[in-house]
């Protein structure tokens, strides 16, 4: 039963799969988080966003998986102003969204395999019909002999991985992913970066946060650095 | 292989974690809220039952008053009447009281000391009227005054008024402290749930973060509660009912228990209870967990 709150067609007239229009953003009253930020993100592309710990680049993402609205500005999701989405859309529009959260936030009472299955039974999609996909999934990411623990008993790197199988089970349009190396070792942040370039290869936009200079410097994929709340570099396409 | 097998068996885990251990609290409050509730609409039906064979066995009587003139002793005036009563139509039968019982009744208002023979008391005629077509009290007075007795008939009307008084204030307390109970019962139920959603803080997030409808979380809110109130429901109904019960078989069917005679067909009064509690937490579940969730965004 899902639903495409895209009117026919508007992805011919912004083709960006993400676009921030001098969007600024705050917590309550705090002075701005986010200030004045325009980019925009090409279907299929790969950024990163780097930035000292504290600059924004949790917040940034947030404002793309619709957990945080803009005070001042307009963020485009699939060519469509967000905030002229109405409540009842938004899940639907979450949907084609797979978070990579900072925390993980897996479900403690379930297991791995649970965790994974989660976006597509809210989805209504009956076992049968992926029962394989993530038994496949989980195998993919290296966790074919853990998808019958409890993430309390998996090992940093096992939840990272799981975090990103939940959030890709779906194949989502755009993957965002907070900090996912921020937890394992250099051999382990390799294998993840490989995944991610993999899923790009499938036609998924990506977009990662992260503090891995070296982790960026290997990719070569293009970089929104945040400054006192301020975009002050956009790497170009390679 | 084997993981393949065990995936065959795999059945997906509940959206929310199991049992908190907040929820044996609310299922105590709220079994206890229709123990009360239970215990209420018992006594509620018991009144009522009380009050209407008080009113039935007061229509079938009256009471005369009857004053002896000077010429006539106070006997011979309570017998004439009597008589005459007796031959009214509707009057089954009419009986002077003797001179004892009615010192008796007014000895209380004017001390045991008194000497009640030198006052001209007056003199009671018990009527007990025909359950069909009873005499009314006006047919009584106009057969007295023909025979040129002076007497008055008191056919227990205002005690009657007073006692349907009494039953339908009982009625209203009753509900009203019916109502009181179920908002009481919703109050809770609403206060465990933003307990339970705050406990479950996570995984709510997480739900709405994977493109869960709003309205597909606070339903699964809604059936936790609504089952866990309708199981505290059976359980108060259940210890009610055995209350009741026991008044009951110690009781009789008016033995021990004449101002609140329970009867074995009121039990059932209880049986909505755990299906009144269920919809009051269904509810108020709903509204809470629709209310937090649209905090979220
Ligand atoms: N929920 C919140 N309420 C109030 N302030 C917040 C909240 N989350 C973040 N902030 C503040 O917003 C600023 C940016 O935080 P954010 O988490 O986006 O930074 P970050 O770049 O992701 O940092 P890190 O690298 O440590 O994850 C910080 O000053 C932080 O204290
Ligand atoms: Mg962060």
């Amino acid at each position: 039963m899902s639903r495409n709150p895209l009117p026919e067609g508007a992805q011919d007239i912004d083709p960006a799969t993400v676009r921030f229009d001098d969007v600024s953003m705050r917590y309550g009253r705090a002075p701005e988080t986010l200030r004045d930020l325009s980019f925009s993100l090409e279907p299929g592309s790969f950024h990163f966003v780097t930035g000292a710990s504290g600059a924004g680049k949790s917040s940034l993402l947030k404002l793309i998986y619709l957990a945080a609205k803009p005070s001042k500005g307009l963020v485009h999701l699939f060519g469509q102003d967000v905030s002229a989405v109405p409540l009842r859309d938004q899940p639907f529009l979450r949907r084609r969204i797979g978070v990579v959260f900072q925390e993980f936030r897996l479900l403690e009472h379930m297991s791995a395999f649970d965790n994974v299955a989660l976006p597509l039974r809210i989805e209504g999609r009956k076992p049968d019909s992926y029962r394989q996909d993530v038994a496949e999934l989980l195998a993919w990411v290296g966790l074919r002999h853990r998808m019958h623990a409890m993430p309390a008993t998996l090992a940093g790197g096992e939840k990272q991985r799981l975090a990103i199988a939940r959030a890709v089970v779906n194949r989502p349009d755009i993957l965002l992913a907070d900090e996912p190396t921020g937890n394992v070792d250099h051999e382990m942040a390799l294998r993840i970066l490989r995944l991610f370039v993999e899923l790009n290869r499938l036609g998924t936009t990506i977009l990662i946060a992260t503090h891995d200079q070296d982790l960026v410097a290997r990719s070569g994929m293009p970089v929104l650095h945040l400054d006192g709340g301020q975009l002050t570099r956009l790497g170009s396409e390679p | 292989m084997s993981d393949m097998l065990d995936l065959d068996r795999w059945k997906p885990a509940p959206f929310l974690p199991d049992a908190d251990a907040r929820d044996g609290s609310l299922v105590f409050v709220v079994a206890t809220l229709c123990f009360l509730a239970c215990l209420t609409a018992l006594a509620v039906l018991a009144s009522d039952r009380a009050a209407r064979g008080w009113t039935q066995q007061l229509t079938g009587e009256a009471t005369v008053i009857v004053r002896p003139k000077a010429n006539e002793t106070p006997d011979s005036a309570a017998a004439r009447a009597a008589e005459t009563l007796a031959g009214v139509p509707g009057v089954a039968e009419a009986r002077a009281l003797e001179k004892e019982k009615a010192e008796a009744l007014i000895a209380p208002w004017l001390g045991e000391e008194t000497d009640l023979s030198d006052l001209p008391i007056p003199r009671l005629v018990a009527v007990v009227l025909s359950p069909e077509n009873p005499a009314d009290t006006k047919t009584m007075n106009l057969a007295l005054r023909s025979q040129g007795l002076d007497a008055s008939v008191d056919d227990h009307s205002v005690w009657m008024k007073d006692i349907e008084r009494g039953a339908s204030l009982a009625r209203w307390i009753g509900m009203a402290v019916f109502a009181l109970i179920a908002t009481a019962a919703g109050a809770v139920v609403a206060f465990a749930t933003r307990a339970g959603l705050a406990a479950r803080h996570e995984v709510v997030e997480v739900l709405h973060l994977s493109g869960a409808e709003d309205a597909f979380i606070a339903r699964l809110f809604q059936a936790r509660f609504a089952r866990m109130a309708a199981i505290a429901g059976l359980f108060g109904a259940a210890g009610a009912a055995i209350m009741g019960a026991l008044l009951r078989l110690l009781g009789g069917g008016s033995g021990l228990t004449p101002v609140l005679p329970i009867a074995w067909t009121d039990l059932l009064a209880v049986t909505p209870a755990p299906l009144a509690a269920g919809l009051v937490a269904a509810v108020a579940a709903r509204l809470t967990a629709q209310s937090i969730i649209r905090g979220l965004q």
